[in-house]
């Protein structure tokens, strides 16, 4: 997976582009833990992302939790259908900003 | 039906899901639900390889069979860890709200919701879980 990153000022862009599984998660939760601190809108641009898994879930919900506690908002782009499929199996499409 | 032995190890989960895809795609399975497969294998591999074992490693079974009209995928996982049904734990609510929601349970929901059938059986100390899933 690459993550491309985008800061202008404190709005953060974060575009994900291949899996985001299992095996690439660490490299986005590395991305939060170490980024959003000074962060007032975060963007996750997914429209190159192919595919999902519950642990790329866990990190999604991770920078949420995050955002909110910085009463921050969260916007996620441009999902294609599979991994929409995945957001609204698990009622993440209640708890994220979809656009 | 075709078998393949690995490490219980998240790192031969590609080898795993190119043994699966490679039955999938010979028997013409639309790719959407070829990416619901290997969405569920992922999580059910992951987990075995994170807990079944844990501190330890061991083995994985993993056999695969297309059959039936209508064409249907059936994927046995087997190993010999720790006994441990993962459909005997209640499902993740999902109308939680992010800060109530755990990190836990998303990839069984997962895996129940995309599959038509998921079975666990212990049987002469093995765990077995079986997927099935209808194909075309």
């Amino acid at each position: 997976m690459t993550i491309t990153k985008n800061k202008e000022g404190t709005r953060m862009t974060l575009a994900l582009e291949g899996r985001l599984d299992t095996t690439t998660a660490p490299q986005l939760e590395a991305e939060v833990k170490t980024s959003l601190y000074d962060v007032t809108e975060l963007v996750l641009d997914l429209e190159m992302l192919e595919y999902i898994s519950s642990a790329g879930l866990r990190v999604i919900l991770a920078a949420q939790k995050q955002m909110n506690k910085q009463n921050s908002p969260m916007v996620v782009m441009n999902a294609n259908e599979t991994v929409m499929e995945v957001f609204e199996l698990t009622g993440f499409t209640d708890i994220l900003t979809i656009q | 039906m075709e078998k393949m032995v690995v490490h219980a190890k998240a790192e031969e989960l590609e080898s795993v899901n190119a043994f699966i895809q490679k039955h999938l795609e010979q028997s013409g399975c639309p790719v959407k639900v070829q990416m619901q497969v290997a969405l569920a294998v992922e999580e059910i591999f992951v987990n075995i390889s994170s807990y079944a074992y844990h501190p330890k490693t061991g083995e994985a079974e993993i056999c695969v069979d297309v059959d039936g009209d209508p064409s249907t995928v059936t994927i046995r996982f087997m190993d010999q860890g720790y006994p441990f049904n993962p459909l005997e734990k209640p499902d993740t609510d999902t109308t939680l709200s992010a800060e109530k929601r755990g990190v836990g349970g998303l990839g069984i929901l997962l895996v129940k919701k995309t599959m038509d059938h998921v079975a666990y059986t212990y049987e002469d100390g093995r765990n077995i879980l079986t997927i099935t899933k209808e194909i075309n």
